[in-house]
């Protein structure tokens, strides 16, 4: 997998992660990915994979809690779900790339008019 | 930060949770599997598609797996114990490999610690003195060879001891105590004592202070008074190491002396100043003009002042030199300073040297033979690599993999090796045939531990690095699609192959000339003519005697004799007063008649006392005239004998007998001539030699009894106390001595460099002939099917054989070639250290190349049968 990509990609998938959390409720992997999948066009996951490296990463960071639960298709399965350091973080986060985002629209905007 | 905080605490929980974590995370990805299946199914594809399809976008689990492993843990440590666990894996599975591997390893280790700590004890460790780095031994350099020659007599060493402005302190020790000089009565088994007199300033100039009690004081050493301080060792071995001991009284010589203290167990006199003598006692000495009229006889140390360089001694006591002999008539007499820890151990450092690289050679050719093991294994695992790099390994990964399996395997190695270079260095400093200074300090240290992993990483990377090429990083299919036998990557780690195994020729090579010059060159030292037969000689050390008149020690003289001549068994029997390989003094005696001049001084001779039947029970043999009778005593003519050297020195192209010598003003009439002795060692010349009849003078310090018997020492012992119960009351039982031993030991140096080298080259050898056995053998099972076909075609069963037996030893001749060549130009600098044997010595060149060839041939020979052995049918169906 292309180093590079994922460790531009780390911060807004596990932005994008805690999102779906947060608007969903509690989701199982393949639950995330799929979501994920389908808003980003597959531009984020190149495996499906990758998530649950991003999922222990939220975990240990103490802003997602798992619950073990069983799926659709009964087979044993771990839900998770945002907890309330996970939404503060969300909180900032997203204030943040706000802002982040418009400088660069900005900027952005700027070269255009300079050419 | 908070957040930050606790997954780095999670991270290290998450390390000793590991097999937990995996097995959730395998239940997690099951699942999403299934359900991605399931999804796949719906959207109307076929099973088979729809796995395939989940698998893609899921990626490789075992991918996931470990950047899972990384991101939840340390990854470092992690990947670490993973790998150390993979590794252990491989190794046992390949346990054949393993246990070759880790022992050849653990005998280069070994072998090259062993050196080290010899090379630590002897160079790099600091001598047990305090700042041993101020310490320097001042020489007479005024003659060479014995020990008269380099030492100074006590009046030149008081003016220098005044005038020298470099030095803070100067002391000095009496050279010439013997061996066993001083017998204890009292209490206890009599027993002969070595004693070493030592002038005052002497142990406080070396920094040593007493265990116990207090050293001389100046007032005690100038008047010579009856004390005396013990040696550790002697302490704990006569005396049961009691602290009582300060203050009680031992009798010595029939004398009481006034035990001061006890020297501290780091204080070895004999292990700096005198290899392989144990000292038991040390006296005063006093600097009196007594001592004086003795001539040469103080062996000088002394303290440089802080900041005074040795070569800034060396030439204030140049420049002081030739007044300071001048004043006292001493011609020739000069002070040559060199750092005490180049006296004590600087001759041994080209022998040390010499060790150093033929371990470093063993170690080179153990790396070489096990890079080749490590080749062939490299193929066999070349499609498994290639399976894990397809299942998503990382080409890192295996790389750190691989170097994690050579590491673990060196130091494996050198755990084993460190345990054998203790069992070495211990059997070293136990050997007492083998004499060497600061044996004591022959143990391993932390030094030698460090320089054990220093060697293990080492070779560990030097293994896993060669191995870590092979990993495959060209696409798989073509590892995978690539054959065992004829491919292009094949050829070449054939070549390389081959060229490790010319190399270990070469070095092996190398190796067994070194080690063969120095053997010939050992057998020749052993089979060189002493001017004496040690085999059924034996020494005993007697009491000089007190009487106050010669006429009543002459009758004591003539007791001892008569009595030891009538021993059953004794075939001869004569005294002296230094045996060969000993100790040796110098007097310088001239022709009479011939007139000397200090631009032509009369010759320096050695001297040796003794009484007649001394040639005959050492066998030197009478050239003419005729031996010293028991009439040659106070009373009569002056006479005495000469060996060839100096009569030829003497009196070139006359006869000797008949002429007159002077020495100190006394004519003596030479009666007989007889063979050199070599007395300094079995390797140097004799020089000139006279032998003076012991009851015509009182000048000698101790006496040898020598015994021409088949008898053995213990039976000799028993008898001789029996017969001399009168005449010596105290006889101690460790007194018989073989000449074989005195022998012995003067060779040990060479014999002991000899040995480690015989040991080295062999298992350089051993492992050259592996190395060919591994190569040729390999290259006849990927060979097989070609092999198969010529026969199956019609070559014979012979020719297969010769053909490979030729192989391998082209191989060899390759390494034989470069090796012996290499020995050529390298064995010059080994002449030092040869004797009789010429440093290209054709005879051993060949014997060493043949033994070389023909354990190649029989490496070869071994897979050539097999090869033979090929069913044709076999190996063509086996494609």
């Amino acid at each position: 997998m292309d180093e590079k990509k994922s460790a531009i990609l780390q911060g807004t998938l596990d932005l994008m992660v805690l999102k779906n959390l947060d608007a969903m409720g509690p989701l199982h992997g393949y639950g995330i990915a799929r979501r994920i999948e389908q808003i980003s066009d597959d531009a984020l996951l190149v495996n499906q994979g990758t998530i649950y490296l991003c999922l222990v990463r939220l975990m240990q960071k103490g802003w997602i809690t798992a619950e073990w639960g069983t799926s659709e298709n009964n087979r044993k399965a771990r839900f998770y779900s945002i907890s309330k350091s996970g939404r503060q973080q969300l909180l900032a986060e997203t204030k943040n790339w706000e802002r982040v985002a418009g400088v660069m629209s900005k900027l952005l905007r700027l070269g255009e008019e300079g050419s | 930060m908070v957040s930050a905080l606790r997954r780095a605490v999670e991270r290290v929980r998450a390390l000793f949770r590991a097999s937990t974590l995996d097995r959730e995370l395998e239940d997690e990805l099951l699942t999403h599997a299934s359900l991605l299946v399931e999804e796949n199914l719906r959207r109307g594809m076929s099973a088979a598609e729809a796995e395939r399809s989940a698998r893609r976008a899921l990626g490789s689990p075992l991918r996931i797996a470990e950047d899972h492993r990384e991101t939840r843990g340390v990854p470092f440590v992690d990947a670490l114990r993973q790998d150390l666990r993979y590794a252990c894996r491989t190794l046992r599975r390949d346990l054949g490999f393993t246990t070759f591997a880790v022992l050849i390893v653990a005998l280069g280790i070994g072998a090259s610690l062993t050196v080290f700590t010899l090379i630590n004890a002897l160079l790099l460790r600091p001598l047990p003195f305090g700042h041993p780095e101020q310490l320097v031994w001042i020489a007479n350099g005024g003659a060479e060879g014995d020990l008269s020659g380099q030492t100074v007599p006590v009046h030149p060493f008081l003016d220098l001891r005044s005038r020298t402005r470099s030095l803070s302190e100067v002391a000095a020790f009496f050279a010439f105590y013997g061996s066993g000089d001083r017998k204890m009565t009292g209490e206890g088994e009599a027993e002969r004592l070595t004693a070493v007199p030592v002038s005052q300033g002497f142990f406080p100039l070396l920094g040593v202070r007493p265990r116990l009690g207090r050293v001389f004081t100046n007032e005690e050493c100038d008047q010579n008074r009856a004390v005396a301080l013990l040696s550790a060792n002697f302490w704990a071995r006569r005396f049961a190491s009691d602290p009582g001991v300060v203050g009680r009284k031992v009798t010595l010589d029939g004398k009481p002396y006034t035990v001061l203290g006890v020297l501290p167990p780091s204080f070895d006199f004999g292990s700096v100043f005198a290899p392989g003598r144990r000292i038991d006692l040390f006296l005063p000495l006093p600097l009196t003009d007594e001592v004086n009229s003795m001539g040469n006889t103080l062996s000088i140390v002394g303290r440089m002042r802080p900041g005074v360089s040795v070569r800034q001694v060396r030439s204030e006591l140049g420049a002081l030199g030739p007044p300071i002999a001048a004043h006292h008539g001493r011609d020739g007499l000069t002070f040559v300073a060199t750092a005490l820890r180049e006296h004590v151990s600087g001759r041994l450092r080209p022998a040390l040297l010499l060790l150093v690289g033929a371990a470093g050679v063993v170690l080179l050719i153990v790396c070489a033979n096990l890079s080749n093991l490590q080749l062939s294994r490299a193929a066999s695992q070349q499609k498994e690599l290639a399976l894990r790099t397809a299942l998503g390994a990382g080409r890192g990964r295996l790389v750190r993999q691989m170097l994690t399996e050579s590491l673990l395997l060196s130091f494996g190695a050198a755990l084993l090796g460190v345990a054998l270079a203790a069992a070495g260095t211990r059997l070293l400093s136990r050997m007492d045939a083998i004499v060497l200074p600061l044996r004591e300090g022959v143990q391993l240290d932390f030094r030698a531990v460090g320089v054990a992993v220093i060697l293990a990483v080492a070779t560990g990377l030097a293994l896993g690095l060669a191995s870590a090429f092979r990993v495959p990083d060209r696409s798989v299919q073509d590892t995978l699609k690539e054959g065992g036998r004829g491919s292009r990557e094949g050829r070449r780690s054939q070549g390389l192959r081959s060229a490790l195994v010319v190399a270990e020729v070469t070095f092996a090579c190398v190796l067994l000339v070194c080690a063969g010059l120095l053997l010939r060159s050992l057998v020749r030292v052993l089979r060189v003519d002493l001017g004496f037969r040690p085999e059924q000689a034996m020494a005993l050390r007697m009491d000089v005697g007190s009487a106050p008149t010669r006429a009543q020690n002459n009758a004591r003289l003539n007791e001892i004799l008569r009595v030891v001549g009538e021993l059953p068994g004794v075939e001869a029997a004569g005294l002296t007063d230094a045996l060969p390989l000993g100790s040796n003094r110098s007097w310088s005696a001239g022709a009479k008649g011939q007139s000397y001049s200090m631009q032509d001084p009369p010759p320096d001779v050695f001297v040796r006392i003794v009484s007649e039947g001394y040639l005959r029970a050492m066998g030197i043999p009478l050239r003419s005239g005729r031996d010293l009778t028991s009439r040659d005593d106070a009373t009569s003519r002056p006479v005495m004998l000469v060996n060839e050297t100096l009569a030829r020195a003497l009196w070139p192209g006359q006869d000797a007998v008949g002429q007159t010598a002077i020495h100190v003003d006394v004519d003596r009439e030479v009666v007989g001539v007889v063979a050199d002795v070599r007395h300094l060692a079995p390797d140097q010349g004799s020089g000139n030699e006279m032998y003076l009849p012991i009851r015509q003078t009182g000048d000698y310090s101790s006496i040898d009894l020598v015994l021409k018997t088949a008898q053995s020492p213990a039976v000799l012992g028993r008898s001789l106390r029996e017969a001399l119960r009168t005449l010596e009351p105290n006889l101690p039982q460790n007194g018989v001595r073989t000449l074989e031993t005195i022998v012995d030991r003067a060779v040990s140096p060479r014999r002991f460099l000899v040995m480690v080298l015989t040991g080295f080259s062999a298992f350089a050898l051993l492992l050259a002939s592996l190395g060919i056995y591994a190569v040729i053998s390999y290259s006849v099972r990927q060979r097989s099917h070609e092999i198969g076909l010529r026969m199956a075609l019609g070559a014979s069963a012979a020719g297969v054989e010769r053909q490979i037996v030729l192989h391998s030893l082209r191989l060899a001749a390759f390494g034989m070639l470069i090796g012996g060549l290499a020995s050529w130009a390298l064995s010059r600098t080994l002449s030092g250290f040869l004797f009789g044997v010429s440093p290209t010595d054709p005879a051993t060149f060949a014997a060493m190349l043949g033994i070389l060839g023909i354990v190649a041939g029989v490496a070869g020979y071994l897979p050539a049968r097999q090869a033979s052995r090929i069913d044709p049918l076999t190996a063509l169906r086996a494609d």
